[in-house]
């Protein structure tokens, strides 16, 4: 029981900080535009896709840099040559845009890669255990992953308290009017801003590829639950990013590796409902419903908290 | 009292009016049951029929978007449940032999798409804009996966089917044959788009729009916003619930796919690229969405990529979707200015279409490089057929891409010219633009 706990929490919290690693560039978009980048998954999709594409040709290091890059610069561009134009039609356009960039992406991956999965591989120089607790071998990579998603929020931590571009972007967070009126060029720090967000969640799809699966179809999977988190920690709130983060983390690994079912709680207590319909919902062990547990968290938040955990504002 | 509601309320309209009004239903009502006779083949009949559900599904979508502002990226779930109860419904009537017929089985989709909207509604509801717009995409993906883990009610990834002429019939019709089958939806078709242009004469849908354009406005009048989307909601689920039900009974089977993202995403992609600021925009929508996916998958294997560039593209350069660009020409016609901007189209037409014939030209060459690197490189796609492997080829798409930008740019500034002075003719005589 130790070990399943002490297994679980150590791999929620490195999906949680994953999940941060984007919820906190879309938090910072939303903050900033007003528009939630629905294609925010596709890039974390298009950093997994162009880390496997570089990492064969020049390693994986590299590739851990160039990626995020890459798809910094695709998404400043986005921002630049798209939404900005989107812009005067109102946030609706804006949504539809990246709606509608998030399917192409998609398509466009298929096209390039396929639909199966690519071979993209742990780095050889992190292919061994870390540590061996309670007889489970934890692989270093995980560390790694855990080690980089913990350094990038540090750092992101000190680029927005402590720097002055991070006092304009924070500025920009709650008085985006004001820091335009300031005379800030806020159409570049605009850019700017989409890119970096970008370019964080492209870091996070080079650092998750090899340990889970690098598919054209890893956007459509993970987006809605970067959405969920979003709107539990409260639209525009970065600590309720984080919180949100790590609880959804958490939950679904938990959930995950609890074989518990209400058939199972009761024995042969509970009611005999094996030839009706409600055997579904009897016999469904909770590591089965592991998927849905985000969604049925977000309308308990809404039920209870429609603001988010950590919301003040309603959009 | 009297005096200012017969001053405030809009005159009696004419005779000719109303006999314009309802004559446009009569021949809509008309076209439906001729249409059959003009294209007969099994082919078009079921194409007929996927577009009338198509409408009912678009319009249905369209009280949320476009009367009440809140974008749904969830509204497959409530035509899905829809499908799926009917799918039962037919299977418990058939096997205990009930005295219900199959015309009055799309009510029990929309009863359920009703139950489901008010369920699962007040929760979604209580927010607007795009923290609406999420909360969609999850309770959408919450109904969608419990779909796969409840596999005796949903039938898992195989979905469940039933015999639609299994039930008691009237004048003798089986609805065996597809023609019958059309008939069915055209008339649920009429009867749902009716009852909604309907609704949005209401004051409901009044208010509906008002919430849209300015729901602090609306409390100060003395509404709740969140019970007018509420309602716009419930009955967006109603209609959807009946869409469903005739694409169930349409195909006679109901998988999960009825309720996922992609069957949201078309509906969304159908109501906004018809146009969601008119009534009639939808139903253009629906038309034009149904002939594109079924005429573009057979001329190209990528379709999907072109169905959502053209996306981007309405999004970006006509948020007003089909009907907001025809419309716009319409004080242009009644001034008689609309002559002054045809010839403009004429030129710009010409580089833009040559720089989508580079586009599709580049995007067919590196689909054949990456999906079927191995096949024949004499391809055809739209009809067309080309040599991928000849660098006569990559020149001509790059030359035609990037020659076609530079020249469609400059020509679209010209057009931007000859409609401003049209528009500023057109204002001169009194005609608002």
């Amino acid at each position: 029981m130790l070990e399943l706990i002490v297994i679980s929490t150590l791999n929620g919290v490195l999906f949680g900080m994953l999940l941060f690693l984007m919820a906190s560039g879309l938090t910072v978009i939303f903050s900033m535009l007003g528009v939630l980048n629905f294609a925010h998954a596709s890039f974390y999709m298009l950093g997994a896709f162009f880390g496997f594409q570089v990492s064969r040709r020049l390693g994986f290091w590299p590739a851990l840099l160039i990626a995020p890059l890459l798809a910094g610069a695709i998404g400043a561009g986005v921002e630049r040559y798209g939404l900005r134009r989107v812009h005067k039609n109102g946030h609706v356009a804006e949504l539809l845009f990246t709606f509608g960039l998030a399917f192409v992406i998609e398509e466009v991956v298929q096209i390039i890669w396929g639909k199966s999965p690519v071979d993209f591989r742990v780095p050889p120089l992190l292919d061994f255990p870390a540590f061996t607790i309670f007889s489970t071998n934890y692989p270093a990579y995980k560390m790694f992953m855990l080690l980089v998603s913990i350094a990038i929020f540090v750092g992101l931590l000190i680029v927005l308290k402590k720097t002055r571009i991070g006092l304009i972007v924070q500025a920009a967070l709650t008085h985006p009017h004001m820091v335009g009126h300031l005379g800030h060029n806020v159409g570049r720090i605009f850019m700017l801003v989409f890119g970096v967000g970008t370019a964080l969640a492209a870091v996070a799809g080079v650092i998750a590829g090899p340990a889970l699966v690098t598919q054209s179809n890893m956007a459509g999977l993970l987006g809605p639950i970067l959405f969920v988190v979003v709107v539990v920690g409260g639209l525009g709130s970065l600590p309720g990013a984080f919180v949100a983060s790590l609880l959804i983390g958490l939950v679904q690994t938990f959930a995950v590796s609890m074989n518990g079912s209400l058939s199972g709680a009761l024995g042969p207590l509970g009611p005999d409902y094996a030839s009706t319909w409600l055997a579904d919902i009897w016999g469904v062990t909770i590591a089965q419903i592991a998927p849905i547990m985000p969604y049925v968290l977000l309308v308990l938040i809404l039920i209870f908290r429609p603001m988010g955990l950590l919301g003040t504002r309603d959009t | 009292m009297s005096e200012i509601a017969s001053s405030v309320a809009p005159p009696l309209p004419a005779a000719t009016e109303k006999l314009k009004f309802y004559g446009l239903w009569m021949a809509a009502a008309i076209a439906l049951l001729l249409l059959p006779k003009i294209f007969g083949s099994g082919g078009s009949l079921t194409t007929f029929s996927l577009i009338g559900i198509s409408i009912i599904f678009s319009l249905s979508y369209n009280i949320l978007l476009g009367q009440t502002g809140m974008l749904s990226f969830g509204h497959a779930v409530y035509y899905g449940l829809g499908g799926f109860l009917v799918i039962h419904a037919i299977n418990i009537i058939g096997a205990n032999k009930l005295p219900i017929p199959l015309p009055i089985v799309p009510l029990i989709g929309g009863l359920t798409g009703l139950f489901f909207a008010m369920l699962l509604g007040w929760v979604s509801t209580q927010r607007s804009g795009t923290a609406f717009a999420m909360i969609s995409l999850g309770v959408a993906e919450l109904i969608a996966s419990s779909a796969l883990i409840l596999r005796t009610f949903f039938g898992g990834e195989a979905g469940i089917s039933a015999n639609r002429t299994k039930l008691l019939r009237i004048f003798d019709w089986s609805f065996g044959p597809q023609i019958q089958i059309y008939y069915l939806v055209a008339a649920w078709t009429l009867i749902a788009v009716i009852a909604m242009y309907a609704l949005t004469r209401t004051p409901l849908g009044r208010m509906c729009n008002a919430v849209r354009d300015n729901p602090e406005r609306v409390q100060f009048v003395g509404y709740n916003p969140h019970v007018v989307r509420y309602l716009a909601f419930c009955f967006s689920g109603f209609f959807a619930g009946i869409a469903g039900a005739l694409a169930a009974i349409n195909f006679e089977i109901a998988n999960s796919a009825y309720l996922g993202a992609v069957q949201s995403g078309t509906v969304l992609f159908a109501t906004y690229i018809g146009g969601i600021g008119f009534f009639i925009g939808p139903i253009v929508g629906a038309i034009f969405v149904t002939f594109l996916s079924l005429g573009l998958s057979d001329l190209t294997p990528v379709w999907q990529l072109y169905f959502g560039l053209i996306f981007i593209a309405v999004v970006v350069f006509a948020p007003g979707g089909i009907t907001g660009l025809l419309m716009m020409h319409r004080p242009l016609l009644k001034a008689g200015t609309l002559t002054r901007v045809l010839p403009s189209y004429l030129i710009a037409f010409v580089p833009t279409l040559a720089m989508i014939a580079g586009l599709i030209l580049s995007i067919e060459t590196i689909v054949h490089y990456t999906v079927n690197p191995g096949d024949d490189s004499h391809i055809k796609a739209f009809g067309v057929s080309f040599d991928a492997a000849s660098p006569f080829i990559w020149a001509l798409a790059v030359v035609l891409l990037i020659g076609g930008f530079l020249v469609a740019r400059k020509t679209w500034t010209f057009v931007g010219h000859a409609w401003d002075s049209a528009a500023t003719m057109a204002r001169e005589k009194r005609i608002a633009a």
